[in-house]
């Protein structure tokens, strides 16, 4: 595998402003329809829209989807659990940076 | 090469039953697994973990590395003997990532390799993951950085190893700490021709002297005099983009907050705001003169702040 260099790379940010439709989310995290339908179902990802046709999550999903990956791969955690397990690390999240500025 | 001790890497004796050994590895496993665990050796521990458990778990490599490991302790040099047989090891339900199993586990049972041929065996690439740490000025002002990364690279025997990759980066402007960079094929290498996998940059602050960012917003504590709180002034302030001039209003009081529009983590879409907390400092009194002073206002501007305590 060859690097150029001299080139920067750009890369894009996992943000709340930038968007994807339900097929380029599937592509991007290698994850099934089915999977994904399974955590829209369960609320680990909330698109906008009606429809699965209409569907659009902003690029954060990408990196939650990612993690229920790895947790149900590597710990066999099933999809509510994951869904928690989720919840519970943006809380400690929240409580670290609460600490860290007082 | 290192010695590694499985036993204690798991937290079991040496004579655990099979229950006991899977039972230590589901617990340790969820310990530090690094989605959960953020600490910076995490990831290493739970590599280390998983390949415990690939031995411990099969009575045959087991009773193999028990044969070694009653003389020997965790990180002395060690080499297997030279009638040692690594290649007739199997491997079922492996427990391995992309980038494998240890010299130590390799000299002892081989490499894991797919139950497919070489030739045959075509997968994409895994993602990697890294963490970049910035400065403030670095996120507000976006900036160009340089990462070098351990990536596995195999040589003409087919042994892999972890050679340093130095990747050139464009850090956007108004990055906040824990967002994510993707950078789509710079991860580690395809199986087979097929396409490596993606490359995820998570951006960490280093602590800035002055400043504290919580998402967008930068945070600063400015001390001020008490006559400043009461009577209002024009005072200087540092932000990331240079020293500004703020208003602080007539009778502003300790805690009270203000903001400077645009002077946090703004991207194109979207503003971020510098928060600027008033810490109202009172001098003290060492001369008769100073206390005088203090005694006069006390005279003049007589309120009692605690008639909510009811005393």
């Amino acid at each position: 595998m060859s690097h150029n260099s001299n080139a920067y790379l750009q890369g894009i940010v996992l943000d709340e402003e930038t968007y994807c439709s339900f097929g380029e989310l599937c592509r991007l995290c290698g994850a099934s329809a089915e999977q994904i339908h399974e955590m829209v179902a369960e609320g680990i990802i909330s698109p906008e829209g009606r429809t699965p046709a209409e569907w659009r999550f902003t690029l954060v999903s990408l990196h939650r989807v990612q993690t229920v990956v790895r947790l149900h791969q590597d710990l066999h955690i099933n999809l509510p659990g994951c869904a928690l397990v989720l919840e519970l690390l943006d809380e400690l999240d929240s409580l670290r940076s609460l600490l860290a500025r007082s | 090469m290192e010695y590694k001790d499985y036993y204690q890497i798991l937290g079991v004796a040496r004579d655990a039953s099979p229950d006991a050994i899977k039972q230590a590895y589901r617990k340790v496993a969820r310990k530090f697994h690094p989605d959960v665990n953020k600490e910076k050796d995490a990831e290493a521990r739970f590599k280390d973990i998983g390949e415990a458990y690939e031995v411990l778990k099969d009575p045959e490599k087991r009773s193999a590395y028990d044969r070694f490991g009653a003389n020997w302790q965790a990180g002395e040099q060690f080499r297997p003997p030279p009638d040692w047989d690594a290649g007739s090891y199997e491997f079922h339900g492996s427990t391995a990532g992309a980038q494998g199993f240890s010299d130590f586990f390799e000299a002892l049972f081989g490499q894991a390799r797919a139950q497919s041929t070489r030739q045959e065996f075509r997968m994409q690439g895994e993602d990697q993951q890294a963490a970049i740490s910035i400065s403030l000025e670095d996120a507000y002002r976006g900036t160009r950085q340089t990462l070098t990364l351990n990536r596995p690279e195999m040589d003409e025997q087919g042994h892999v190893s972890m050679r340093p990759q130095q990747l050139n980066l464009v850090i956007p402007k108004g990055i906040m700490a824990g967002q994510r960079i993707r950078l789509e094929g710079q991860g580690l290498p395809g199986h087979g021709g097929a396409a490596p996998g993606d490359l995820y940059l998570e951006i960490h602050f280093i602590p800035h002297p002055l400043f504290k960012a919580e998402k967008r917003t930068i945070h600063l504590q400015l001390p001020i005099t008490p006559w400043e709180a009461a009577l209002g002034a024009s005072l200087t302030v540092p932000t990331l983009d240079g020293k500004v001039q703020l208003k602080i209003p007539p009778n502003s009081q300790n805690g009270s907050k203000l903001r400077l529009r645009g002077k946090g983590l703004s991207t194109e879409k979207t503003q971020g705001d510098q928060i600027v907390t008033l810490q109202v400092v009172l001098p003290e009194a060492h001369t008769e003169e100073q206390r005088a002073l203090y005694r006069s206002m006390a005279e003049k501007m007589a309120f009692n702040p605690r008639t909510d305590l009811g005393v």
